[in-house]
């Protein structure tokens, strides 16, 4: 099938099976992702600047359905997320304007620069979740507890923790005002600032590596502002239908986004996102945490791939 | 025990099936008649296109989402 706007050919089978493959992923981790879907375009030959704009058109239509589902299981802090779609817009915006400066530099410096730079990101994300998901499992059987069941409706406790409580605890304790309380997610108190520095970052990395970056902002929730992992996977899904939306409409006004190509892979993903969210009953933090790590790994490879045979894997 | 997840695999590939069919004709034929009509857009108007783009990606987003739960709730009561 040829896609007019980006000048590719890819089968449309492809795109709906890539779709459905993120679909499962991402309402099981509640990540938009990226991580595979922008290396899973870019291996068959879409231009990186088309990569990042029509990856978050395909992610805003996802993450309605998987938002959707995991509100109704409970897991989305309506508050948290409205306050996090702030400083994410403004990170997004800077994200897009750096790929904007590296347009002037030519296609190649964009598909340099942005590659090695998501390679870089995804590798250590994995290697850090990895090792703390690790440190809390090894911590609950020291101490020879099995963690709950996530049979709870309340998200705040379907038996999470995370060997890294301590970090969040010391950043809860900054005073800068106005404190907020955040019920849903069970945190007393918390500066609005680091919410919105936290935020910020992500959507640096979402307008400029594409997607929800979620893979930033997931972890983030959980290990800086002591979300517990259920809640964090709902509200950033949430969040990303609004800031991912704010991203679409930015790129493609920039000329980055296919929405054909976002249009016939986000028919796979439909099904998976439902798939996904319905999956995260099952389990419990560190081990939702844990299955996360390979993951980014998987497209850090594809990445790398294209990036060294310089052509596509069709 | 073991019936239950045995219907609930039932279910999802019957689904999977019955969905599987509706969008590859939506591909075929709705997507195709788009791509020259979006095409004109991306070259003549960002802005019109940037919200056609938008516009069509949540239209799917939500009628896709209700096509899934209609077809889980159908197949459910036939397996029932």
């Amino acid at each position: 099938m040829d896609f007019l706007i980006s000048h590719t050919h890819i089968s449309p089978f492809y795109l709906i099976t890539a779709g459905f493959l993120i679909g499962i992923l991402g309402g099981f981790f509640g990540v938009g992702g990226s991580f595979i879907a922008g290396p899973a375009l870019f291996a068959v030959g879409v231009p990186m600047n088309f990569v990042v704009g029509t990856d978050l058109a395909h992610i805003v239509g996802k993450s309605i359905v998987a938002a959707k589902k995991h509100r109704a299981l409970g897991n989305v802090d309506l508050k948290l997320g409205f306050i996090m779609v702030t400083g994410t817009i403004a990170g997004v915006e800077v994200g897009a304007q750096g790929i904007e400066r590296l347009k002037h530099l030519g296609q190649a410096s964009v598909d340099k620069v942005v590659g090695i730079t998501f390679v870089i990101v995804l590798v250590s994300i994995s290697g850090f979740v990895a090792w703390e998901s690790w440190q809390t499992l090894k911590m609950q059987r020291k101490r020879g507890g099995k963690p709950k069941k996530s049979s709870s409706r309340n998200a705040a406790d379907k038996g999470d923790e995370s060997a890294f409580a301590h970090i969040a605890k010391r950043i809860h304790s900054i005073k800068i005002p106005p404190m907020i309380k955040l019920r849903a997610s069970g945190i007393k108190e918390i500066s609005l600032w680091a919410i919105l520095a936290v935020s910020f970052v992500g959507g640096i990395f979402s307008g400029f590596l594409g997607g929800g970056a979620g893979y930033i902002r997931m972890p983030s929730m959980v290990y800086l502002l002591g979300v517990p992992t259920h809640v964090a996977v709902g509200t950033d899904l949430f969040e990303v239908v609004i800031s991912a939306s704010y991203g679409t409409f930015s790129h493609a006004l920039k000329g980055n986004v296919d929405i054909m190509i976002a249009l016939v892979m986000h028919t796979g993903a439909a099904i998976g996102a439902q798939l996904g969210a319905a999956s995260t009953q099952y389990f419990h933090g560190p081990k939702i945490r844990l299955a996360f790590v390979p993951l980014p790994l998987i497209g850090a490879a594809i990445v790398i791939y294209g990036l060294l045979s310089g052509k596509n894997m069709k | 025990m073991e019936e239950k997840p045995k219907s609930a695999l039932k279910t999802f590939l019957i689904e999977l099936l019955v969905y599987a069919a509706l969008v590859f004709f939506y591909v075929l034929l709705v997507i195709r008649l788009l791509g020259n009509w979006l095409y004109g857009l991306f070259e003549h108007s960002k802005i019109h296109y940037a919200i056609a783009a938008l516009l069509l990606i949540v239209g799917q987003g939500i009628a896709l989402e209700m096509l899934t739960t209609l077809l889980l709730k159908l197949v459910r009561l036939r397996t029932h």
